[in-house]
């Protein structure tokens, strides 16, 4: 639904900018141009999206990502004490952030509600526990190795190296899952006194 | 070394599952067909969005959008081009996607705008969409403060994937 207010959103806006800046004639044009965009680029991203795919998968069917798990799981102990006490639950998660982190979102999401369904079971009912929006939080900051898409779609507009953008793309997910993880942490503080 | 990292990877990966005893490349034929399906699930959103940005590029929407939040994203040094990208993010993938999509090509796609563009793109989620995946699995009501630390997170996502970009080559 959200979508259906944006698409509109967007229809009604460019008829009234075109109207303020006398671009009416350059509208009908924008727009076959702007669908046919999006098929070529959907046809030259194919390449790289399904490269990718294929390497994440093979990583999770040959048992490289449950040894990244495990390397992996004393850091997330740190950040989820409470979760850590159940090994179910802290299993869950493990998968969750990890697929999150080889860009296996098909893998990811079920996990992290699994891990979610999980961690609720001890908290008050209807109530998100500190453990739960980190959770959460951890997941909308995109801890990703490599942003498949991105690099498809800066291959398919010809950049000339698509994965240059990595270090920054990197430096960034890392500060912005901390600074969310800091705030939980903030705040579960705050709650306390 | 940063440029064989990914070759190495590929390979090693190979090399690994071999080691396993494990049939490496039907896993990654089937990885590959999820790509495909991945492709498929995007493809009539990104055409019928990327259809209407194409509108508000060439209607200058865009830039009325861009001008007004000039003076908050100039102050964080974020460029101002890239203000319908970060009100746009949180809410929907494919409409984000669109929407970088036009400013690399407007911009360039090594241009610092089409770079800043791309590291927001993979350095944040859909956050919206995140959360209510993730309370409604589980009945939820009271989400306190998951959605306030959520998009503090957004933001400096946002802010440092436009300090970065900077310094890439």
């Amino acid at each position: 639904m959200a979508l259906s207010y944006f698409f509109t959103a967007l229809l009604c806006l460019s008829l009234i900018s075109a109207v303020i800046t006398g671009q009416t004639a350059s509208l009908a044009p924008a727009m076959l141009r702007g669908a046919q965009q999006g098929a070529e680029l959907l046809f030259s991203m194919a390449g790289a999206l399904c490269l990718w795919s294929g390497l994440s998968s093979a990583m999770e069917k040959t048992g490289l990502s449950e040894k990244l798990q495990k390397v992996l799981r004393p850091l997330l102990g740190r950040i989820f004490p409470q979760t850590a006490k159940d090994s179910v639950a802290m299993g869950y998660l493990c998968g969750n952030f990890t697929a999150n982190l080889l860009g296996l979102g098909n893998a990811a999401t079920p996990m992290g509600i699994r891990a979610i369904r999980q961690m609720s079971k001890s908290a008050p009912k209807n109530t998100a526990s500190h453990e739960m929006c980190r959770l959460i939080v951890l997941n909308t900051a995109s801890v990703q190795l490599i942003p498949a898409t991105v690099c498809a779609l800066r291959a398919s507009l010809g950049a000339e190296n698509p994965f240059a953008i990595l270090p920054a793309v990197w430096v960034s997910s890392l500060l912005s899952a901390s600074a969310g993880v800091m705030m939980t942490f903030l705040w579960e503080k705050m709650s306390h006194v | 070394m940063f440029d064989l990292i990914l070759p190495l990877l590929l390979t090693f990966v190979s090399l690994w599952g071999l080691r396993q005893k494990e049939d490496v490349y039907s896993h990654f034929l089937a990885g590959a067909e999820d790509g495909i399906r991945t492709l498929f699930g995007i493809a009539p959103s990104l055409i019928l969005l990327l259809t209407a940005v194409g509108m508000m590029r060439e209607s200058g929407g865009f830039d009325l959008l861009s001008n007004l939040f000039a003076p908050v994203l100039g102050f964080f040094k974020i460029p101002a081009e890239t203000a319908p990208l970060l009100l746009i993010r949180p809410f929907s993938g494919s409409a984000a996607l669109a929407v970088g999509t036009e400013l690399m090509v407007t911009h360039g796609v090594d241009s610092l705008i089409g770079k800043t563009a791309a590291v927001m793109l993979g350095s944040t989620e859909t956050t919206f969409y995140a959360i209510s995946v993730y309370f409604g699995a589980t009945g939820v009501k009271k989400t306190r403060y998951a959605i306030p630390a959520a998009l503090t997170a957004d933001a400096v996502g946002f802010f440092t994937a436009a300090l970065t970009a900077r310094f890439l080559a």
